[in-house]
């Protein structure tokens, strides 16, 4: 089968007055395994509509394979989708609601059997051909969902939040199951989460939406390491946020003064590009750090916070605590601001407790400068 | 062994009044059917039926004609759902309002007012044959039947199928969109087999109906019915004649088996696919065109349906109308001997339906309680019991009353107790029990327990419970119970025929059956016609606005989880 890729220019859609995506430009490769992040409202499902044809654009291009399909109907464009909640027929059986699409595509009656024998086979449900739907678990509904999709071999595979029905145990399975699939047919295929473990753990690449715009594209790791707002950063893991001000600005470094008129000196590569250019002496920013690259320890002299080359170290409060089981998070008040800290468990490890004076310390090299 | 608390008290009563008014009285047709004269078991009643040659020709003309109206209907009423579903055009609340109107008349009103329009020489056919030399023969013979009943009962099929396709998840039409089905295809394939619970859940329904309709055929004179003949047969040749029981019994066991076959073809097949937050079908913006040629076919649809209120409404004003496209004078003459001659019949409408709209309410409320709110053993037979009251027809069960009570005494005197228009209104209330029931019960499942048992833990008892509670938060749903059994208890004619045994007894509805008998009597007969359509329609409008009222006020709006 032929890989194609999918491309959004300069796509814009809008309900009445209410903008719900603008300005979206994508370039999805051939074979590749899309994740759309959002939260609810972010404009990813529409966006997902779209690209199968039910919804239609105000402006910009849809290409498919180089080719603008944003006029072509939904029946006619060959692009697969599985819906949130499956959609299954619930009046025709498995093996009927697997044939459908071969049936509305005329194909001789020898050649439909042979084929959707061979995917209720590849997503093994063969003993279930006979079956309604109403009679299967919501992991076979998933599948016979997909193996009805799979079996028109369209272009693209869309797949609007797959795994959102499925409970904890099974959507783990699911997950591997479809990244199988997905890597042995090759389908381009771009799928719709608001969940971002899920995105991370199968995605080969990303883009977060946000208010219909999309935020940034990257691999899972790029935009977990390398946030380039403040939006993306929360929304991908959690993150800290440290108020703090520009104080100087030198040829591959700058100088950060926080709340407490402690300074620190960050390289400039720490500086999200877009904040980069606008960069100015006396700006605001946010000093950022994901809760586990944090560190915590005994406060016993009561010290003060210094800046070494190599970390922030910082005195504080210890104002609450959730015991996760591998971690514990700590929320420490560090001069009226709140820092998250995950520290890892170790068996008979007693946690620090609320009002324990803490120094908390930050290695400067995983720090990042976001704009607030 | 526990000792018989009021729940069960109560249950007790219930199943009493019922099988007084309901159990005893059918099985006493059945057992008239089924026994000769010595009161042996016997078949022989059915073999004559099935060897009289104008039974034989009535069995098959009501089978050819509930069916012929039931496919009648659904042509008018399939595509009206489609569109009002489909499309997003301010056609379709038309639709909703006028589509229900033909309801709120008795189907026979309708038929005087479609023969004066429709008949051989009726306005239509005057004006074709004088342009084009042509006359459609809808209201000849059995045709004019099919014509009348399927003007009349199409909402249930549009009121029921529009529920179902409201219910399809859009997704389920996005799938097959996505997988290359479109069009008609689309349709037949996906959208009708999930729309079929309410297709043949209305289908039965209009089938039993016009099965069981006996003021129409009379009115237009086609006798060769079973509903004609069993009321012929009771009325003329007399109470011993078992021809009548066993045309009752009949009746019974088609209605029992439509219904039946309705919910064996749905068994398993609940397919309210929407869940919650889903989207139903997309509706679309129609274009111009489109929008011209739906108007003008709803245009037309409206006019044929609305056709017999505007024929009794024209008839009721007209000095004199025949072999006229419209009257030839309007006079207000008609009303005024109305008000002369029969303010009898408006108070004995009101006397008799208020009266079994009020037991009907007591009774739903009630047995809605001891189900879902008791523990009571065997309390779903109340239910079934109750509900059978739907298949039998007025007609049937009027006479299993008139057989059951032959010759008893009103104690202490010497009045007939079939002579009482006692009677007329239990019938009345024993036939809208259902849908009273239906209503009491959807309202007190929507009273959420733990706002009873919140009362009970503050120290009420249970009976202060339900009074402060319970009852004010199921009042909206008991109105609608109470309006529902009032407006359709007004337009029984079949049961009412049976039972009135004077003219002084007499409710509206008979009343208009006995003026369209004569053709001087059509005037006012038609006159009171609207006056019950007026009724009717107050009454349906005033109970959709207390209901929604009530609904508004006594809901809380909770946070969003």
């Amino acid at each position: 089968m032929k890989k194609v890729s999918v491309e959004c220019r300069d796509v814009s859609l809008s309900y009445g007055t209410t903008d719900v995506l603008k300005n979206i430009n994508l370039t999805i490769t051939p074979g590749e395994f899309f994740a759309l992040l959002g939260p609810s409202g972010s404009g990813k499902s529409t966006l997902l509509r779209l690209i199968a044809g039910f919804n239609s654009l105000k402006t910009g291009q849809l290409l498919v394979d180089g080719v603008d399909i944003s006029q072509v109907p939904a029946w006619q464009r060959d692009i697969g989708m599985v819906f949130q909640n499956y959609a299954l027929w619930p009046h025709m059986t498995v093996w009927d609601n697997v044939a459908f699409g071969l049936v509305e595509r005329r194909v001789a009656r020898a050649a439909l059997k042979q084929r959707v024998q061979d995917v209720l086979e590849l997503v093994g449900l063969t003993d279930y051909a006979q079956r309604y739907p109403g009679q299967l678990s919501g992991g076979q509904q998933q599948r016979v969902a997909l193996a009805r999709t799979v079996i028109i071999e369209p272009k693209v595979l869309l797949l609007d939040e797959p795994l959102s029905n499925l409970d904890k145990n099974l959507r783990t399975q699911m997950r591997q199951e479809l990244l199988a699939l997905q890597r042995r047919l090759g389908i381009t295929t771009i799928f719709v989460t608001h969940d971002q473990e899920e995105a991370m753990t199968t995605a080969d690449r990303m883009a977060v939406l946000h208010h219909g715009v999309v935020q940034q594209i990257g691999t899972p790791v790029d935009l977990f390491d390398t946030p380039i707002n403040r939006f993306v950063a929360e929304f991908v893991g959690s993150m800290n946020k440290l108020n703090a001000t520009v104080q100087e600005i030198l040829a591959d470094h700058l100088v950060v003064n926080f709340l407490d008129g402690m300074a620190c000196t960050i390289a400039k590569t720490a500086v999200s590009p877009s904040l980069l250019n606008a960069l100015r002496v006396g700006a605001s920013v946010l000093v950022c750090a994901r809760p586990h690259q944090v560190s915590l320890q005994h406060n016993t002299q009561s010290s003060q916070g210094t800046s070494q080359v190599s970390s922030l170290v910082l005195p504080g409060t210890v104002v609450a605590k959730e015991f996760m089981g591998q971690q514990t998070r700590y929320f420490v008040l560090s001069n009226s601001q709140q820092v998250m800290i995950d520290q890892t468990h170790q068996l008979g490890e007693t946690p620090y407790a609320v009002n324990a004076q803490v120094m908390i310390s930050l290695p400067i090299s995983n720090i990042k400068i976001l704009d607030t | 062994m526990q000792r018989l608390g009021g729940p069960a008290l109560a249950a007790l009563g219930i199943l009493g009044l019922l099988s007084v008014f309901l159990i005893l009285p059918i099985a006493t047709v059945f057992v008239s059917a089924f026994s000769d004269a010595r009161g042996q078991i016997t078949l022989a009643h059915f073999a004559v039926f099935f060897q009289q040659p104008l039974m034989l020709e009535s069995f098959y003309n009501s089978l050819y004609v509930a069916l012929s109206a039931s496919v009648a209907a659904a042509l008018i009423a399939v595509p009206l759902a489609y569109l009002t579903v489909r499309f997003q055009f301010r056609g379709a609340l038309l639709i909703q309002t006028l589509g229900v109107l033909p309801l709120i008349m008795p189907p026979f009103v309708g038929a005087v007012a479609l023969q004066l329009i429709f008949g051989r020489s009726g306005s239509v056919n005057l004006i074709l044959n004088d342009w084009f030399g042509v006359t459609l023969p809808l209201m000849e013979g059995l045709n004019g039947v099919i014509f009348v009943e399927a003007l009349h009962y199409f909402p249930f099929i549009l009121m029921n199928l529009t529920v179902s396709l409201r219910n399809i998840d859009g997704a389920m039409e996005e799938a097959a969109l996505n997988l290359g089905a479109r069009g008609w295809r689309l349709f037949i394939r996906i959208i009708f087999p999930l729309a079929m619970p309410g297709f043949v859940a209305g289908m039965a329904l209009v089938f039993v109906k016009v099965f069981d309709d006996l003021g129409t055929p009379l009115v237009l004179g086609a006798t060769n019915m079973l509903a004609p003949q069993a009321y012929l047969r009771i009325t003329q040749v007399g109470m011993d004649d078992p021809m009548g029981y066993v045309i009752s019994v009949m009746m019974i066991v088609f209605s029992i088996f439509a219904m039946w076959l309705s919910v064996r073809v749905l068994k398993g097949r609940d397919y309210s696919t929407l869940q919650k937050g889903g989207n139903a079908l997309q509706q679309r913006q129609l274009s111009k065109g489109e929008s011209i040629l739906a108007y003008g076919w709803i245009g037309l649809i409206m006019l044929l349906v609305l056709s017999p209120h505007l024929g009794v409404l024209l008839l009721s004003f007209a000095s004199v109308w025949s072999f006229a496209p419209l009257p030839d004078g309007y006079t207000l003459a008609h009303y005024a001997t109305v008000f002369e001659q029969s303010p009898g019949m408006l108070s004995n409408t009101l006397l008799y339906c208020g009266l079994a709209a009020g037991i009907d309410v007591l009774l739903g409320t009630s047995i809605a309680y001891l189900i879902l709110r008791t523990k009571l053993v065997a309390r779903h037979w109340l239910d079934w019991i109750a509900s059978a009251a739907l298949a039998i027809p007025g007609l049937v069960l009027a006479i299993g009353y008139l057989r059951t009570f032959r010759g008893v005494l009103v104690p202490g005197t010497d009045v007939l107790f079939t002579a009482t228009w006692f009677l007329i209104m239990i019938a009345y209330a024993i036939r809208r029990l259902p849908y009273a029931l239906r209503s009491c019960m959807a309202a007190l499942q929507q009273v959420h327990h733990s706002l009873e048992e919140a009362a009970a833990s503050m120290g009420a008892t249970r009976l202060r419970t339900v009074r402060r509670v319970m009852i004010p938060l199921m009042a909206g749903g008991m109105l609608a119970g109470f309006v529902t059994s009032f407006i359709t208890a007004a337009v029984e004619l079949s049961a009412t025929m049976m039972l009135v045994t004077k003219e002084s007894q007499a409710p509206m509805s008979y009343g208009i059956y006995l003026y369209m008998q004569s053709t001087s009597g059509r005037g006012p007969g038609a006159a009171l016609g609207v006056l019950a359509i007026v009724a009717v329609a107050l009454g349906t409008y005033a109970s959709h606005w207390l209901v929604s009222r009530h609904q508004r006020l006594t809901q809380i709006h909770r946070p969003q989880g």
